[in-house]
């Protein structure tokens, strides 16, 4: 019978190494389409790991609102553009050793900095979320809706703002097509559309005496 | 039993992932916008990690915020990636150069 902690860590070990191979494959692999594929897989198994810290409404946004929208934005705009893979590519042979060196110092520095062996003391307590009585949901949106209200509001100017930046930076301006402009359309007025004319009536000319009835004298 | 300090050595090393690929795909701007969201994954399951260890929730409103922010980021940075291509025909990065920075 294995144990739940157990059971836990061999999860969070099997999680974090699909993750990390993911994200090699991402920076590696020389098909574009494949590193957005290979980010997908990244984010899922993070969210995976997510749920074993049962962080369960972020995990959940994070497959929603990355894999879902981001990613497939990501696909869209790879399929689209016509990318020549060996032009792109020239650099990386070159570039691979300082690359290697800088990652792996800089694992070794933060590493060292942050004082893994202490941290390996903090074992996970009991949840928060369940100490106060309510899921994860509902702790992390009650802290939303009343302490970080307002940035909460700013975040969603920020992301309308976004939207509003794509859209306006893609939009391309065709000549010669005409369109249907409705702010035009509201503003007219029946006075612009009628002209009524004042004049006074036309009178038939007098009848002419018929032709042929003429006196030669 | 999973320790806090599983969670930071993931996160540092998703992170350092993600700074080598700035050094050996300085050539592609699509694959530079991936690594910056593996930068910012890996900060996020640092956030996720000091919240439910410290039992803290402003670490995980903080990841919410940091997940909007990208997901604009993204958008934002896409549509000039599509208007850059449709201008210069190209991605390389190298070549966008006519600001001469």
């Amino acid at each position: 019978m294995i144990d739940s902690n157990m059971f836990q860590l061999v999860c969070f070990y099997a999680f974090a190494a699909v993750t990390v191979v993911a994200a090699l494959g991402v920076i590696t692999l020389r098909n574009s389409v494949h590193a957005v594929l290979s980010l997908v897989l990244t984010f899922f198994s993070t969210a995976c790991i997510w749920l074993l810290a049962e962080a369960e409404f972020l995990a959940i946004a994070l497959i929603v609102v990355y894999v879902g929208a981001v990613m497939v934005l990501f696909l869209f705009v790879v399929m689209m553009l016509d990318i020549k893979q060996e032009q792109v590519r020239e650099g990386f042979i070159k570039y691979l050793p300082v690359g290697i060196v800088v990652a792996l110092v800089m694992l070794g520095e933060m590493l060292a900095l942050i004082g893994v062996r202490t941290m390996h003391e903090a074992t996970m307590g009991v949840n928060p979320a369940t100490a106060a009585g309510m899921s994860n949901t509902a702790w992390l949106g009650t802290a939303l809706y009343t302490q970080f209200l307002l940035p909460f509001e700013i975040a969603a100017l920020i992301l309308t703002v976004g939207v509003v930046a794509a859209v306006v930076l893609t939009l391309r301006h065709r000549g010669g097509v005409r369109h249907q402009q409705a702010s035009q359309q509201v503003r007219v007025n029946a006075r612009d559309r009628v002209r009524v004319v004042k004049m006074a009536a036309e009178v038939p000319a007098a009848p002419q005496p018929a032709p042929g009835k003429e006196t030669t004298p | 039993m999973i320790t806090l300090s599983h969670f930071i050595v993931l996160g540092a090393v998703l992170f350092c992932i993600a700074l080598a690929s700035l050094f050996i795909n300085r050539k592609n701007v699509i694959v530079l916008l991936m690594s910056i969201e593996l930068m910012l994954l890996a900060v996020n399951i640092n956030f996720v990690a000091f919240s439910r260890f410290l039992g803290d929730v402003a670490g995980q409103v903080f990841v919410f915020f940091i997940l909007t922010v990208a997901a604009a980021e993204t958008a934002i940075g896409l549509a000039i990636l599509v208007l850059l291509f449709r201008n210069r025909s190209t991605i390389n990065v190298a070549e966008i150069d006519s600001m001469k920075g």
